[in-house]
């Protein structure tokens, strides 16, 4: 095997020009498949960071406002709240917090306008991947402000006119008391969703809601980030403490919200299919161009097949030297493909296109680089096939005098 | 025991038209180690089937070769190739040298076949077998920049590298002039007595043939052993053929 794999070894450098000709087409093809391969993980990458900025990161648990259907009656907002933090405290959740959507207004220099409020807790950053153009997300210490923390759209901040946050431009949300916000961050423009929209403290929702009297104002649902294998067990414990706190009777509803519960496929799934078949078919195409090419050279090479059958080559060393010239080959048109698609893919250009904003940065993956190479491995085995049984029938007497 | 003998060997083939073509006849040939036979014959008369049969890459139609005490009918394809690999060093007319690798590497390629130390070992072994023909200041020229005589040098080291018991010489001065033949012939010889080894050589060149201690005709496929009378009228080594 040593032998035969020095022998391909040797023919490739001799013929080098030649082969490495025959190979274009190889390379092109396992970059292509490489590539697809690569960006398909960062887009997947892209994708996943998505849906975790809305509905969190596996696994997030969200607790519903319990309520009582035989009376109808919403629960009591403090009585909530307790439970929610007894649990958090109970069970070291490090992640866990209060989430309301909310309408609301705020005045701008050229008038009033409607703008979606998000009132959170600080954990809603790390646990919805929330990523800011400017400025920073909220911090514990934000809750003791006497003027509330904001975080706006991008659009807000341009309404105000892009004001350098270093200079604690404001914001007057206008609730059953005015309310004057000072701005600690600028969301990226994203045009998925609504323009006006600013994300504040539960602190300072407090002056802003319709009425701190229990049932005038919607309730907030709770989330915690909790480890996945750990999900369902304490999805269960949250529930029977909530309803132990309320009582019998009352309706307590804990769910998973992440993207891996929804047991939704990958969206990319059929692009990826696609260009993998286009992929798969330039290789074939490489493959083709190849055994012809091979099955030439070999023709031309009869006599120096005879010479080495003479010299003591066995007729399955035979076979094994040429299907190995023609994998050695293509291992090596397969690596430079592997190393073009990194490259590629790896690009801030190409990033940039497929997944702008991708916060965990995705390495070229290595079952992309596995592929391309076990692609080319196999093309180069099949590719090697035909003229190696062409070699091994070479009759020695007739080759030597060729 | 004798290294090589071919007992009633005859050779033929099938014509497309039907019928056979007899190319060897009844061929009795004992060698033994250390022999330098020569076998004269002119173009056509079975010289190339002859040294197909002696160098274990052909089959007989009839008769017996017994190779090392063996016979060959009994040896199966793969045995007799390392076998051939082993025992048998081709030195060929045209010389065959792989086009596109060094001297170095032409005579280094019956060791990619061999295992254990010879195949470890091999560059040294070809250097050292290139010295011996005086090529060791060519070691990395490509055979189209090697002169004939060079070529023919790097052949005998690739055929000796693996130190056979039997070397097949085809034609071996064929390609080169009066004196670089002679010189080639000489060389030869000489490594081929100091080995040990025993050296067939087929020529159409009686000055060369009869530089061999033992001395065949081959004519209409018949093989001979040339007499007195013969031996008289061959010319001095290095002559004209």
């Amino acid at each position: 095997m040593i032998g035969a794999l020095v022998e391909a070894w040797a023919e490739f450098r001799v013929h080098r020009a030649r082969v490495l000709l025959s190979l274009v087409g190889v390379v092109i093809a396992v970059a292509a498949l490489a590539a697809v391969v690569g960006v398909g993980s960062i887009a997947s990458q892209a994708q996943i960071e998505q849906l975790e900025r809305g509905a969190g990161r596996p696994a997030t648990l969200v607790l519903n406002p319990p309520y009582d259907p035989r009376t109808g009656k919403q629960a009591d907002p403090a009585k909530l709240a307790a439970a929610f933090d007894q649990i958090v405290e109970r069970y070291s959740i490090t992640y866990a917090g209060s989430v309301l959507w909310s309408g609301g207004q705020a005045q701008f220099v050229d008038g009033v306008d409607a703008v979606q409020l998000t009132v959170v807790d600080p954990a809603y950053g790390p646990m919805h991947r929330v990523q800011l153009a400017r400025g920073d997300w909220f911090s514990d210490r934000d809750e003791l402000r006497l003027t509330p923390a904001l975080v706006v759209s991008d659009a807000v901040w341009r309404r105000l006119g892009s004001p350098d946050l270093a200079t604690h431009p404001t914001l007057t949300l206008i609730g059953r008391q005015p309310t004057t916000g000072v701005i600690l961050g600028v969301l990226p423009p994203d045009p998925y969703v609504g323009n006006l929209q600013a994300y504040l403290l539960g602190s300072g929702y407090a002056a802003l809601a319709p009425s701190a009297a229990p049932g005038a104002s919607p309730l907030p649902m709770y989330e915690f980030w909790v480890p996945l294998e750990l999900a369902d067990p304490l999805a269960e414990r949250i529930r029977a403490e909530v309803g132990a706190a309320f009582g019998e009777g009352w309706v307590v509803d804990v769910q998973r919200q992440d993207y891996l519960a929804w047991g939704a496929g990958d969206p990319l799934e059929p692009v990826r299919i696609v260009l993998l078949a286009i992929a798969g078919l330039i290789l074939l195409l490489g493959a083709l161009s190849l055994v012809n090419i091979a099955l030439v050279t070999v023709r031309q090479r009869v006599r120096e097949i005879g010479i080495r059958r003479a010299f003591g080559a066995t007729a399955p060393r035979v076979f094994l030297a040429v299907l190995l010239e023609s994998v050695v080959a293509t291992v090596i048109a397969g690596f430079v493909g592997v190393v073009l698609a990194v490259i590629l893919v790896q690009s801030d250009w190409i990033q940039g296109l497929i997944a702008p904003g991708l916060q965990d940065a995705v390495p070229f993956p290595v079952e992309a680089a596995v592929i391309g190479l076990v692609a080319a491995t196999g093309v180069g085995a099949l590719a090697g096939l035909l003229p190696a049984l062409v070699a091994v029938r070479v009759k020695v007497v007739d080759a030597i005098r060729y | 025991m004798s290294l090589l003998v071919l007992e009633a060997v005859t050779r033929s083939v099938e014509l497309p038209g039907g019928g056979r073509l007899e190319i060897l006849r009844g061929i009795d040939l004992e060698v033994d180690a250390g022999d330098h036979v020569s076998i004269v014959g002119r173009s056509g008369s079975g010289k190339s089937t002859l040294l197909g049969l002696l160098g274990l890459i052909d089959d007989p139609s009839s008769g017996r070769i017994v190779f090392d005490g063996m016979p060959l009918a009994r040896v199966s394809g793969g045995r007799r190739d390392r076998l051939r690999g082993r025992d048998v060093g081709f030195i060929f007319q045209q010389f065959h040298l792989l086009p596109g690798r060094t001297a170095l590497e032409n005579a280094m390629t019956p060791l990619l076949y061999a295992r254990g130390r010879q195949f470890w070992r091999r560059e040294r072994i070809a250097t050292e077998m290139l010295e011996r023909v005086g090529l060791g200041d060519r070691l990395q020229s490509t055979p189209d920049r090697l002169s004939g005589g060079e070529q023919q040098r790097v052949a005998i080291a690739r055929a000796l590298v693996r130190g056979p018991r039997l070397i097949l010489a085809d034609e071996p001065t064929g390609a080169l002039d009066v004196d670089t033949g002679s010189a080639v012939m000489a060389l030869l010889d000489e490594v081929a007595a100091a080995s040990g080894a025993a050296l067939i050589t087929i020529t159409h060149d009686p000055g060369i043939a009869a530089m061999a201690g033992r001395r065949f005709r081959l004519d209409e496929g018949v093989l001979r052993p040339v007499d007195a009378a013969d031996r008289a009228v061959a010319a001095p080594p290095g002559g004209a053929p």
